[in-house]
């Protein structure tokens, strides 16, 4: 696995590594910094890393360390409050469990990883076809991708009012469907609104993206693949869908984690505080009008590990090549190979593959 | 072993960019509130100076004439407007956050009458001295709304109170008289409506039922005309009782008997106005600020000039409405309070509401301007709402009013969706706002 130099961590993943030969040598010994080198780039990362632990650190400190406690307010005889934040340790998160909170987050955690599921499911195929259509040569192509984008560019706060005028009991979808399904009430109808308007928003975003890998394969495969006979499903199958893999995987988590973090569609198209669409972002938000910020706390820290235990699972079990490793260990082995002799270095890049 | 552990790295800064909105909006930015020290029970109004007045914005501008006036007058003590955003729940936010961290930006602070008695339990506003407003001029309503334990913490702003809307010519038509009274006079009134050639596809009646603060506030009115309270004149919730449950059976049966349009559980008060204004219903249960929209007379409007106004009907007889409206508060944080309390005076005077009453259309709480024939002209629905507002109750004065009105939102929705049996949702909702009480 240390075949790569790849920039240090926090350097724009995916710059492609200087090609000149005394850069080769140097990274031939590579994983073997010198001191000075060493201190150099820990110099040039501080400011990177002293930014995040400001902007990413300390607030996710400051909630953890929030979450343990609990405001024991009670009023005094003139009817004062009287609060106290007690250390109350993990019974804020004991209570997610159990009783009328564990009821809400439960289903907030359903709700949350259902959306998830069925959306992300859904745009992916979705996003697939657009691609494909994308990628044809024909005229206005440019005009269709352009408009493809504009649900993507349209605030989710401003698309949720805008299906929210499409789903109200006398809007356009009940008039098309000549229909009285009460979209914006608790229940099933108004879990389909969300998942109509959340694939409606953000197809686009994973059309475009796969388009963009469909983009880089080059044409003479596919000539290749026609003059052995291989028809357009064949050629999808074996060529298409294994070259955009790697992009469309990055897309998918992206899309995952956006969609774990689900707040602003349901929060304007249905409402705050309906069951059958409370998202977790949702419950912590609630939870932190209603000062509670222990508990809000502890929602908002479970959601994070929720997302991050996603994102883990999701890289480990598919590999989606989020940091752009693969590429650069592609590029180094393309430029070792054209070295007349191979170096140590190729050779155990071909072991470790 | 360093690729795999930079792409953990930059993994977890990923997860943890992307969900670092998650978590600030746990408000961790905020601190917790402290143990408050008790200020001495009379509070000195001293300091002269500039001051913030912090309200959402006014679209009429009337706040702002008085404003200027203002200033223009005391150079030295000018008064700064900072908006806050239009939606109620991100104004107590802001609100509670500044007092959290004793900010004095806030100076003077334009509070929902719903929130006094959990800033005033909370110690983030000053209790107002007996002579700060002349109480007795307004309406006892809104002035009772700004009071936490019988002491003055707001000086009431603008009120708020229900109307009831009719279609006049189609009672006319179906040889009706008067508008009903109560609820099964309307019912009465629907059955000769309908049955009417002109009102086929028309439904009887229509308030506001989503789940959210109107549906607090036409629950509150349900059971309050039913001779029920919510929470009792001790803060003791009350909604087991069998006038709550006559009011709440009022909605559910609505609801079963076809008497409200089944779309009326999506209503807020802007589907009612539309489904009112199409000529859909034939009453509806809305706040006064629809009076001229409905009467447009450039074809917006089907019952332009055939509807009238009156109070909402009760079990018995006119109904009680809930109250709404603003009040002013000073912040004990911010440094010029003797300024904060001589704005307050001169801005909720009676000749600042007058004032303000000829640019905008939000009801004084001065009970003499509602007989000014000048303003009758202008708002023929003014005697009525007068009467509406004297009969006015507030909504629950609790301290955990957040919690308090989800906790009602929560089981009259169950219980008008038909999810729980009125019963069940009336105890659920007694023993969450009991709960909610103790604390």
């Amino acid at each position: 696995m240390t075949t790569t130099t790849a920039p240090p961590a926090g350097a724009q993943p995916g710059t492609p590594p200087s090609a000149s030969p005394r850069n080769r040598d140097t990274r031939s010994r590579r994983g073997r910094l010198t001191s000075g080198e060493g201190r150099m780039a820990a110099l040039l990362l501080s400011p990177t890393l002293l930014v995040l632990a400001l902007v990413i650190l300390y607030p996710l400190l400051s909630a953890v360390h929030q979450s343990l406690f609990r405001a024991e307010s009670g009023l005094d005889a003139d009817g004062f409050v009287t609060d106290v934040d007690a250390f109350v340790g993990l019974a804020n998160y004991a209570d997610l469990f159990v009783g009328e909170s564990g009821r809400r987050f439960l289903n907030a955690l359903g709700n949350t990883t259902f959306f998830t599921l069925t959306t992300v499911f859904l745009e992916t195929v979705l996003g697939l076809c657009l691609a494909l259509a994308m990628n044809r040569a024909f005229r206005g192509r440019s005009f269709l991708r352009a408009s493809i984008l504009v649900p993507w560019a349209v605030p989710t706060a401003v698309s949720g009012l805008l299906w929210r005028w499409i789903f109200q009991s006398d809007g356009i979808a009940n008039t098309l469907l000549g229909s009285e399904i009460l979209w914006t009430a608790e229940g099933n109808a108004s879990r389909a609104a969300i998942i109509i308007a959340e694939v409606w928003k953000t197809a686009p975003f994973i059309g475009l993206l796969v388009l963009a890998g469909m983009q880089v394969i080059p044409a003479e495969v596919y000539e290749a693949a026609k003059i052995d006979g291989a028809g357009w499903w064949r050629q999808l199958g074996s060529i298409t869908l294994p070259l955009v893999k790697p992009t469309l995987l990055v897309a998918v988590l992206f899309r995952m984690l956006d969609a774990l973090r689900m707040f602003d569609l349901p929060f304007v198209l249905i409402g705050p505080g309906k069951e059958s669409v409370e998202t977790l972002s949702m419950l912590a938000w609630d939870e932190s009008n209603q000062l509670r910020y222990g508990s809000a706390s502890a929602f908002a820290v479970m959601l994070f590990l929720y997302v991050a235990v996603v994102a883990i699972v999701f890289v480990k079990v598919l590999g989606a090549d989020v940091t752009g490793a693969k590429e650069l260990r592609l590029a180094s082995r393309k430029r070792a190979k054209r070295t007349d002799s191979p170096t140590a270095s190729t050779q155990k890049a071909e072991a470790t593959r | 072993m360093r690729q795999r552990r930079r792409t953990w790295q930059t993994l977890l800064t990923t997860t943890a960019t992307l969900t670092v909105t998650a978590v600030a909006l746990t408000g961790c930015g905020g601190t917790a509130p402290e143990a408050k020290s008790a200020p001495g029970s009379a509070v000195a109004f001293e300091g002269k100076g500039p001051i913030n007045y912090v309200s959402s914005r006014d679209s009429s501008k009337a706040a702002n004439k008085s404003i200027e006036e203002w200033n223009a007058a005391h150079p030295d003590e000018k008064v700064t407007f900072i908006e806050l955003p239009d939606s109620a729940d991100q104004q107590r936010q802001q609100l509670i956050q500044n007092a959290q961290i004793k900010s004095d930006t806030f100076s003077v602070l334009n509070l929902d009458v719903v929130w006094t008695s959990e800033f005033a339990a909370n110690k983030w506003i000053l209790p107002l001295p007996a002579d700060a407003v002349p109480t007795d001029k307004m309406i006892p309503g809104p002035v009772n709304a700004a009071k936490y334990r019988d002491t003055l913490y707001g000086a009431p702003y603008y009120t708020d109170g229900a109307l009831f809307y009719f279609r006049s010519d189609l009672l006319k038509a179906a040889g009706i008289a008067a508008p009903p009274k109560t609820w099964d006079e309307m019912k009465t009134a629907c059955k000769a409506v309908l049955a009417l050639p002109e009102a086929k596809g028309m439904s009887c009646y229509a308030g506001q039922f989503d789940k959210n603060e109107a549906l607090t506030v036409n629950f509150s009115e349900a059971v309050a005309s039913a001779g029920g309270t919510v929470v009792d004149a001790d803060g003791k919730p009350t909604v087991n009782t069998p006038e709550a449950k006559k009011g709440l059976n009022l909605l559910v049966d609505g609801f079963k008997e076809g008497l409200f349009p089944s779309d009326a559980i999506t209503y807020l008060e802007e589907q009612g106005r539309r489904a009112f204004q199409d000529g859909k219903l034939v009453f509806l249960r809305n706040w006064p600020f629809l009076y001229s929209s409905l009467s447009a007379t450039d074809g917006s409007s089907k019952v332009a000039g055939k509807f009238g106004v009156t109070s909402i009907p009760g079990t018995d007889g006119p109904g009680v409405s809930t109250l709404g409206g603003r009040n002013l508060a000073v912040s004990p944080f911010t440094k010029n309070k003797a300024t904060a309390l001589e704005f307050i005076k001169f801005f909720t005077s009676e000749e600042q509401a007058q004032k303000r009453l000829a640019l905008s259309s939000r009801a004084p709480a001065y009970a003499s301007l509602y007989a000014d024939p000048a303003v009758v002209a202008k708002r023929p629905f003014f005697p009525t709402l007068l009467t509406s507002l004297s009969n006015a109750q507030p909504r629950p004065k609790v301290v955990q009013y957040g919690a308090t009105t989800k906790a009602i939102q929560e089981e009259a929705y169950a219980a008008i969706t038909g999810a729980k049996d009125t019963d069940t949702a009336l105890n659920d909702m007694q023993a969450k706002l009991t709960e909610l009480a103790a604390k």
